[in-house]
């Protein structure tokens, strides 16, 4: 199935909960916040919201900014 | 008793000095002119993270926040929704509930959109956040946002790395005088007699990101502005001597010789 991860289209093989989109993506939860369409998820969350074709995420970190 | 704490909302900071962490050639110079500047108080950003290449490092790798307390911003946000979500994710990228909002109006001299930058201060506010806006350095607006709750309010003293000094002193001491939550003057700040400047107007702090980071030297000139900021406090503090057209003796006037 297709999202559309950080403004991009991405395959997945099926629905898949955000801890295991971020295991996939090699991503320390611990330093990263993910917006599920437009809303943020809770860390706590990572492993009960289920991605499914279509939904938008976003995954952000802190870089350096004044 | 020496005055050497910025208090906003429920932290208190040992360093009037806030600084960015962005625009640094290298990370390893970023940190050296963290510690050079002496600050407690980092701003940084949120952008989405590079999926592409994972090889680059964390930002969290190189600032120890055990010892910085980080403030996420809402740069590049130019709504007041966008800011509202930026900090949302900053909320949870993060470990606090601060934000240093920014709605910008205008992408030629990012000054901030008034009436977008109080609409997000107040649903944030509403929210729980600690929000510190940047805004203009208008009398009018900082009270707004102080009355729609901001823990602080940040004139800016020139446009965002314009590094033209404090183009309106008058505006940034009549914020001051009105304000009761602290005032912080953010960008603008050049060199090191700008930040003094800023200080000696009596705010409680100054934020900068280029006017360290952009030096030829941003280590040493992270330390010209840690002493400046004292520099300008002190001497806020002690009460500079009034302005007179001429001249008043230092040295005696009686026992001259040859008179």
């Amino acid at each position: 199935m297709n999202i559309v991860l950080n403004g991009e289209t991405y395959k997945t093989d099926g629905p898949l909960t955000i801890g295991r989109l971020l295991s996939h993506l090699s991503i320390d939860r611990r330093r990263v916040a993910v917006e599920h369409n437009m809303n943020v998820v809770k860390k706590s969350n990572y492993d009960s919201t289920i991605v499914n074709s279509g939904d938008a995420i976003e995954v952000v970190n802190f870089v350096g900014g004044g | 008793m020496p005055d050497n704490l910025l208090t906003i909302a429920d932290k208190s900071f040992s360093s009037r000095l806030i600084v960015g962490s962005g625009k640094y050639l290298t990370n390893d110079q970023m940190v050296q002119a963290l510690e050079a500047s002496g600050a407690e108080m980092i701003t940084v950003a949120v952008r989405r993270v590079n999926l592409s290449d994972r090889s680059a490092a964390s930002l969290l790798d190189h600032i120890d926040t055990s010892r910085y307390f980080l403030l996420p911003n809402t740069a590049g946000c130019y709504s007041a929704d966008e800011a509202v979500r930026a900090a949302h994710l900053g909320r949870e990228a993060g470990l606090s509930n601060w934000v240093k909002l920014e709605v910008i109006g205008d992408e030629k001299t990012l000054f901030p959109d008034n009436e977008a930058l109080l609409k997000a201060t107040r649903i944030l506010v509403a929210e729980g956040f600690v929000v510190l806006p940047y805004t203009n350095d208008d009398p009018i607006t900082c009270r707004k946002l102080e009355e729609a709750g901001a823990a602080a309010v940040m004139p800016l003293g020139a446009p965002i790395g314009s590094g033209l000094g404090i183009q309106n002193p008058n505006n940034i001491q009549i914020i001051k005088e009105a304000s009761s939550v602290p005032v912080i003057v953010d960008a603008g700040v050049g060199t090191a007699s700008d930040a003094a400047i800023a200080m000696e107007l009596g705010v409680d702090g100054v934020l900068m990101n280029t006017g360290i980071a952009g030096a030829n030297n941003p280590v040493d000139m992270a330390e010209a502005m840690k002493l400046s900021v004292k520099a300008g406090r002190l001497a806020y503090l002690a009460g500079r001597i009034p302005k007179k057209m001429y001249a008043t003796a230092s040295s005696p006037l009686d026992g001259v010789i040859g008179t």
